[in-house]
């Protein structure tokens, strides 16, 4: 325990936990848009699950195995069930760790809904419950002790300012195995399957940037220059990366797209994660520009492979987060971030180790999200039936619709002796 | 002349309009409508509210086609639209009085058959 908690940097600190945790709706609404009318509930309640899930694993074992002591793979045992976790500064800072646990805990959560972008639509939802649980202990409290917890990679100097190796390539290269293992929806390739909501986008979207000056913001943990930093630089990279979408956009359609800008503003956002409190405004401009282009490229490419990776977690977040984590190995700079320099300022050594984070973070999590996946499918079906998925996810998974018109709709009261729910469309038994 | 009207699920409406056009029946209209035919209610509950929901989504095509054509759309409706389960939906054929196609003012036969040029 170093130092005393200091009032201003905890006040920031709430205020930014907030604002993340606020990312986990927005994500659901900008999934939501993403999807047909008919799977609208069961995409948005895949990001509410994770709300409730990751936050009770966070506080049982995945906050001490992330933060408890300096292992090289793992933390330890000690904050297990919030065991110590209390108003005693954490080590490092100068807030009670009963905050930096909640700030924690919405990186947790929102990580665990970005993976669902991969099976929206077919994923059963008990499947999914059972997977979110173990996913954010075994996947994403692993990368963040070796990104933020003094794992092997913190330990070894890799610069990773929010989440670029637990958050982003986290998410996005355990998306491409979830789609794999999962498989695509039945319609997948034969059919148009559209966005029924480009506003629910555009406005989930705008919230995600909003709630993200609190996550890259708040990676300072006070009122500090990395934090300043971040936090302008999160308002700063995205704008970049918009305008080079609008270009991208003009040059393959010839009309800028609604679906692209916002696509452009999570990746901006994505790609200024690793680095915000590490490089200069300057570079955050073309950092933002630069990581428009891998994850353009992917976001054409991949609707003509056969891979349903649905909502694209793998190139807005998977590819941003890989750009901007090797952006840091070459374009940190010491004068900024009093931490250390890139190749381009004389430190090749950086580069070296960001390469590495580029590359263990996405085979651990490509690797142990596939054998997850393929645990829980041996024990329980990950699908919903064809009928199902062909009838909506929304009606056979939680027996609600988004947009109920209640005509044909008939009350149901116990009193009057009704059967019980019966499932859908099931022939009457001869 | 017959119109031919199918009611099917919305799911299987693109797999009729493939089916329609590998039959090379061309013109069609289709419409949403809500309808119910013998499939069970699906149960729903919105806080304290639980409600049968009496009416499906139904895909509703109606195609116009000359009498040796009829065999042809049936066919293809059902088998486009059939999962062999309860409220794949039906098919309605009525006879037709008239019919005008409006841009050049060819009647009967010659409107419900496919521009060919």
């Amino acid at each position: 325990m170093s130092g005393a908690v200091d009032a201003g940097d905890t006040a920031w600190m709430l205020a930014a936990t907030a604002l993340v945790l606020m990312m986990t709706p927005a994500l659901g609404l900008f999934y939501a848009g993403l999807v047909r009318s008919k799977n609208t509930l069961n995409t948005y309640m895949m990001s509410i699950a994770a709300i409730a899930l990751a936050l009770v694993t966070w506080a049982v074992v995945g906050y001490s195995l992330a933060f408890d002591g300096h292992g090289a793979l793992l933390g330890g045992l000690h904050h297990a069930f919030l065991h110590g976790v209390g108003f005693a500064p954490r080590a490092g800072t100068h807030i009670p760790q009963l905050v930096f646990f909640a700030f924690q805990a919405t990186f947790c959560i929102i990580t665990v809904a970005l993976v669902s972008g991969a099976v929206v639509e077919r994923m059963r939802f008990g499947a999914y419950l059972v997977f979110a649980a173990l996913w954010s202990v075994l996947v994403y409290a692993v990368l963040a002790h070796w990104a933020f917890g003094g794992g092997w990679l913190q330990a070894h100097g890799t610069l990773d300012f929010a989440g670029g190796v637990p958050v982003e390539m986290g998410s996005g290269f355990s998306a491409l195995a979830a789609a794999l293992v999962v498989g695509a929806r039945k319609d997948y390739g034969r059919q148009a399957l559209l966005p029924h909501n480009a506003v629910y986008v555009l406005l989930g979207a705008g919230l995600l940037w909003f709630g993200w000056f609190g996550f890259n913001g708040g990676s300072g943990f006070g009122i500090n220059r990395e934090g300043v930093l971040a936090f302008s630089n999160t308002l700063i990279t995205p704008a970049c990366t918009l305008v080079v979408w609008f270009a991208l956009d003009l040059l393959r359609e010839r009309k800028v797209t609604a679906i692209g800008a916002a696509t452009a503003i999570i990746v901006g956002c994505v790609a200024i994660t690793p680095a915000g409190g590490y490089v200069s405004p300057g570079w955050a401009m073309a950092l933002g520009a630069l990581a428009a282009l891998p994850s353009y490229a992917i976001i054409v490419w991949r609707p003509r492979t056969r891979v349903d990776e649905t909502l694209d977690v793998l190139a807005a977040h998977g590819t941003a987060g890989f750009f901007g984590i090797l952006f840091v190995g070459v374009f940190a700079q010491l004068a900024w971030n009093g931490a250390a320099n890139g190749i381009a300022y004389g430190d090749a050594r950086q580069l070296l180790w960001q390469a590495l984070a580029a590359l263990a973070g996405p085979a651990y999590a490509f690797t142990a999200t596939f054998a997850l996946l393929k645990l829980i499918g041996a024990a329980v079906p990950l699908r919903a039936a064809e009928l199902e998925e062909a009838v909506g996810m929304d009606v056979t998974q939680h027996g609600e619709e988004a947009y109920a018109s209640g005509e044909g709709a008939i009350l149901v009261t116990t009193e009057a002796g009704v059967d019980g729910p019966r499932a859908v469309a099931q022939p009457e038994p001869a | 002349m017959k119109l031919v009207i199918g009611i099917v699920r919305p799911e299987k409406a693109n797999d009729v309009l493939e089916a329609l056009y590998r039959a090379e029946v061309r013109g069609v209209s289709m419409s949403r409508v809500q309808g119910h035919g013998g499939e069970l209610d699906r149960v729903e509950t919105y806080r304290g509210t639980t409600v049968k929901m009496g009416l499906s989504e139904k895909v509703r095509f109606e195609i116009a086609v000359s009498d040796d054509f009829v065999e042809t759309t049936i066919a293809a409706l059902c088998d486009g639209a059939r999962t062999g389960e309860v409220g794949d939906g039906k098919i309605f054929v009525v006879p037709l009085e008239r019919a005008v196609r409006i841009r050049t003012g060819e009647t009967d036969h010659g409107a419900v058959t496919p521009v060919t040029k």
